[in-house]
């Protein structure tokens, strides 16, 4: 089957020795939206690093659409799944935002009549078109996100993973961006606290704690298990 | 992720790594001094003075391989010496012509580049030792004791906390940069873009670090002036030497101040 994410019986240590990801296996199917929830340092971060190769060397099987995330395939991969870091710090690199939307569809080689289009419809997809000669590094908090979120729609990715992405916005952009997501038509994984987020946007959950998955299941169960989500430091809107 | 490797310090229980770090910082400066001003030519005292770094490598523990291949460090500035090959006047050796250049090779010349090359290998090896045997922090409190300017020894501390700072940064910057570069994987497209085109991502990339680095001086300070911060800087005292240490600090001044006189007297 096409367009999906397949982990299975993953684990992970960092160099210095702290295990982060321990037997996970987890499995997406087209255009579902799936979020990754837990308490800070389960492991989501260094899972998400895994789908498209930033990180590797573990035990375990990686694929994405259909493709091992191994050497050989990392560029095809990456093209195919759109990262969003936490921080629009990290994910903005260029002076402009015309450069940084521009970034992937340049790489990939396409034509400047294409890149161009690219940049302008990614713009337009997260509502911020008159931003294009814009400085990124002068931009609000809200303003940076959404342009993090358009540098991966300008690669036409089949999978948007995202690493908390309400994470430092008021509640306008906050709502803002909900609605953005709730929009995009593609497969996506998006780590997350905000569980009223989840509640709304999100039919499946996944909580991770201790670099287990702990529980995988439809967002309205999974809820309404007080004694669940208290275990994994977990809080009800 | 953090980035642990750029710390040259190694654990250990070694006879070096239990030495007070102030008598430690205080040897090796003497030591570096006392090669520094060795004439040229003293091949004596160099092998004497190499046989003193090989024992404190020893005793240290941390391999004499280990501290060869980080001495290799030095090779770049002792390229900087090679015109003295050519520019000192004495017996010529053999001559060179670019074009119509000539440049003669004098053996005065020579022999001072090998003494400078000798002289700065075996310096860059007791630093070596130090900066490998004593955790940063102390030998910030050795260089205080040693009176070194306070304000110099907190722009030390300062840059090396805020250069694994600018290190991750730097590195996640790189990191979202290869997220971002794939292939489609349809025929006839070349991936990678232009030379010059990954020229202009690799300078906005680090003029965006430079940025940031600024910034986040500026913040720093602004935390520093609201916690008081007022240009001056405030120490706890030290304790007192122990005199052990301190027997070690006096005969390894004494011993490297007789290679100095030696290497004078029979070769200045």
């Amino acid at each position: 089957m096409h367009h999906e994410i397949e982990v299975s019986g993953l684990s992970f240590a960092y160099p210095d020795g702290h295990v982060a990801l321990r037997n996970v296996s987890l499995h997406i199917t087209p255009c579902e939206k799936v979020a990754l929830v837990g308490p800070n340092g389960a492991g989501k971060s260094t899972l998400i690093l895994h789908l498209n190769g930033i990180l590797n060397g573990g035990s375990g099987t990686v694929s994405v659409c259909g493709l091992e995330v191994k050497k050989e395939n990392l560029a095809r991969v990456r093209a195919m799944v759109g990262l969003v870091f936490q921080s629009p710090d990290d994910q903005l690199f260029s002076p402009t935002v015309y450069d940084d939307v521009a970034y992937g569809p340049i790489y990939q080689g396409l034509s400047a009549a294409e890149v161009d289009g690219r940049v302008r419809e990614a713009l337009q997809a997260v509502r911020m078109s008159n931003y294009a000669r814009r400085v990124s590094h002068h931009l609000s908090m809200g303003e940076k996100k959404r342009i993090a979120i358009a540098t991966v729609l300008s690669m036409k990715p089949e999978i948007l993973v995202l690493d908390e992405p309400t994470a430092g916005l008021d509640p306008r952009a906050r709502r803002d961006l909900i609605k953005l997501l709730d929009d995009l038509p593609i497969t996506m994984l998006v780590s997350t606290h905000d569980l009223r987020m989840v509640q709304e946007l999100f039919p499946r959950m996944v909580i991770m704690d201790e670099g287990r998955i702990v529980a995988d299941g439809e967002t309205a169960v999974l809820l309404k298990d007080q004694a669940l989500l208290e275990a994994h430091g977990l809080e009800l809107p | 992720m953090h980035i642990h490797f750029l710390d040259p310090f190694i654990a250990g229980q070694s006879a070096i790594h239990r030495l007070d770090p102030r008598v430690k910082f205080v040897l090796a400066v003497a030591f570096i001094l006392t090669a520094a001003l060795t004439p040229s030519g003293a091949w004596p005292v160099y092998v004497l003075l190499f046989a003193l770094a090989m024992g404190v490598i020893v005793l240290s523990e941390l391999g004499v391989g280990f501290v060869f291949r980080r001495a290799v460090l030095a090779l770049p500035f002792v390229l900087a010496a090679l015109p003295v090959i050519f520019t000192l006047p004495g017996v010529p050796l053999f001559s060179l012509s670019l074009g119509s250049w000539g440049l003669t090779a004098t053996a005065d010349g020579v022999e001072r580049f090998v003494s400078i090359a000798l002289k700065s290998w075996i310096s860059v090896q007791i630093a070596i030792v130090l900066s490998s045997s004593t955790p940063f922090p102390e030998l910030m409190v050795a260089m205080r004791a040693a009176r070194v300017p306070r304000l110099l020894v907190s722009i030390f501390g300062l840059m090396w906390r805020y250069l694994f700072v600018l290190a991750d940064e730097a590195m996640r910057l790189l990191r979202a940069r290869s997220a971002r570069s794939g292939a489609t994987g349809l025929p006839g497209m070349k991936v990678g873009g232009s030379i010059s085109w990954r020229g202009r991502v690799a300078g906005g990339m680090a003029g965006n670090l430079f940025l940031r680095a600024i910034e986040r001086s500026d913040r720093i300070y602004v935390a520093m002036l609201s916690r008081g911060y007022d240009g001056e800087v405030r120490d706890l005292p030290l304790p007192p030497l122990r005199a052990l240490h301190w027997l070690v600090l006096i005969c390894g001044v004494a011993l490297l101040g007789m290679l100095a006189i030696f290497g004078f007297l029979f070769y200045g």
